[in-house]
């Protein structure tokens, strides 16, 4: 009965939860620029002061690039687990969703679409915090937004794989401290990927978050990426297949 | 509905159902918890698959067009899923915009349906500080708000105190004559006797009995009943032409066609608790489901 290809429909799923954060924004903004520049500051000042440059860039700005990277995730990440999950289970709204005329494709589609878009967010703020620290600056940084906006798709998607699998918050310590973290280690926030033992290597070579790195980082600076097409297809493809997998999943749990 | 059938892995939903609601009437669905009524609601929204057997909502075949069949349906679910960080207001444009229409479209029909519902000066009053019935009023509204032609009600008054449950009994009257099709499920049998043209009674997945409220009583039971709330002799001399007597634990409940056979007998049993009533819906109900407690 429900297909795995959305409507329109979504856009109302998005706007509502943009509603939503429009009314907390000023908090929401305040935690979004804090946390983040925290790290920058203290790592990279306390760190920088031994390391000077990493893979031929200053190490704050070689940091700072890779920190817009990991802010996408985490906050895509938590919009799509925590906050979709309390849409699920705690108030209902999902419920309330699908007996409109909206079918568990769009409803999929319009979370994992606004979480993406919190990743944005998350990430411009780091990119502003960059160019008033004027760690980067150049036209070429627009290009940014829309590998941003693919990024957040992508773990949006892995995300709320999860979410519709999950019974009770507990599940998603799991997968933050299991996945994410891990791969926030060896995808080359902190440090190039060629410091790491061969097969780590050959493993963060498939994780989404090396590809957005691969993409952001030299975007930043004014450089262009080497595999642009290739990196692209790699997130495409993780945002696509997780969409369709959740979707699935949902429209098994929800439609039962 | 035909032939309606929802099998889960471990029960039976609904066991085989046959009916048909015509446009404009309040019908209502009476039963046990677990009797199947939400999933019979369930299935005429196409939020789930029947098993077997086919629906027609409004001219659209179930499931396969349940999307154009929801835009023509407003839902007032049994828990309260309005959303909490919004305004009254702010849900009804939200809400709205699940089924397409744009804030500046429905304007004026909020308007409307806030005084509808005596809604007006809360409007931008926040959900967390709504009572019960007033959530309940606005999750009735909610359900108006795409101008609906048949309007689902799962347990409307569940909870509720009595001002605001015939608040809502009245608005639901004005929705009927409006020519709007209600379709309700209820554990008041009052509230069905009151609002709804026909009823149905199920019990595990089927319907034991249909029909207008008081021709179900007179199809299954003598107009009058006589309760006892006391021990009574167990040889109680009955003539069987007016009586019949039905014992349910401590309770002694005699029927009658006619009430002075009951009035005689309260005096001539010297009875002091006990209550000479017509018979009425719940009757039924508790006769048809049986009046042990379940699970």
């Amino acid at each position: 009965m429900s297909t795995l290809w959305p409507s329109l429909g979504f856009g109302s799923v998005w706007a509502r939860n943009f509603l939503v954060w429009k009314k907390l924004m000023i908090p929401s903004l305040i935690a979004n620029f804090g946390e983040p520049l925290l790290y920058l500051l203290a790592f990279g000042y306390g760190f920088g002061h031994f390391v000077k440059t990493m893979d031929h860039l200053p190490y704050l700005v070689f940091l700072a690039t890779g920190i817009v990277c990991s802010s996408a995730m985490n906050a895509a990440s938590f919009e799509a687990l925590y906050s979709a999950f309390t849409r699920l289970e705690m108030q209902k709204t999902w419920e309330a969703i699908l007996t409109a005329p909206l079918e568990p494709a769009d409803l999929i589609l319009g979370e994992v679409s606004w979480a993406a878009t919190k990743g944005l967010i998350n990430a411009l703020a780091i990119v502003l915090v960059g160019l008033v620290l004027g760690l980067w600056w150049g036209p070429g940084m627009l290009w940014v937004l829309p590998v941003i906006l693919c990024m957040g798709f992508a773990f949006a998607s892995l995300a709320m794989i999860m979410t519709v699998l999950a019974r009770s918050y507990d599940f998603f310590v799991y997968y933050m401290i299991l996945l994410l973290t891990p791969l926030l280690l060896i995808s080359g926030v902190f440090f190039p990927l060629q410091a790491l033992p061969r097969p780590v290597v050959q493993v963060a070579e498939w994780l989404p978050l090396t590809h957005a790195i691969a993409l952001i980082r030299p975007l930043l600076v004014g450089q262009t990426p080497r595999n642009i097409w290739g990196n692209l297809a790699v997130l495409i493809a993780y945002g696509v297949g997780g969409y369709v997998l959740a979707t699935y999943i949902a429209t098994r749990r929800l439609r039962r | 509905m035909a032939g309606l059938v929802k099998r889960y892995p471990d029960r039976v939903a609904v066991n085989g159902l046959d009916l048909e609601i015509p446009r404009g009437e309040c019908f209502g669905l009476l039963g046990p918890n677990g009797a199947g009524k939400t999933t019979t609601l369930r299935l005429l929204l196409g939020l789930t698959t029947p098993s077997a057997g086919s629906i027609t909502v409004l001219d659209h075949p179930i499931p396969a067009e349940a999307r154009l069949a929801r835009r023509r349906i407003g839902v007032v679910p049994q828990t309260d899923n309005l959303d909490p960080d919004f305004s009254v207001i702010e849900n009804l444009t939200v809400y709205a915009r699940y089924f397409g229409l744009a804030p500046h479209e429905v304007q004026t029909r909020i308007a409307s349906l806030l005084d509808f519902a005596q809604l007006t000066d809360r409007a931008r009053t926040n959900l967390r500080e709504l009572s019960g019935g007033t959530k309940r009023r606005l999750t009735l509204i909610r359900a108006l708000i795409h101008d609906p032609e048949l309007i689902i009600l799962d347990e409307p008054t569940t909870g509720l105190d009595p001002h605001a449950r015939q608040h809502l009994w009245d608005r639901l009257g004005s929705l009927r004559a409006e020519g709007r099709t209600l379709i309700l499920t209820t554990h008041y049998m009052e509230e069905a006797e009151r609002l709804c043209d026909r009823v149905a009674i199920m019990d595990e997945g089927r319907i034991r009995s249909l029909g207008a409220p008081r021709e179900l009583i007179e199809q299954l039971l003598p107009r009058f009943v006589l309760e006892i709330r006391e021990p009574v002799p167990e040889n109680l001399l009955l003539d069987p032409s007016c009586y019949t007597l039905e014992r349910v634990g401590t309770l002694t409940l005699v029927y009658a066609s006619r009430r002075d056979p009951l009035t005689d007998l309260a005096s001539r049993l010297h009875l002091n608790r006990y209550i000479e009533r017509p018979t009425n819906l719940e009757d039924c109900f508790l006769k048809l489901t049986g009046r042990e407690l379940r699970e």
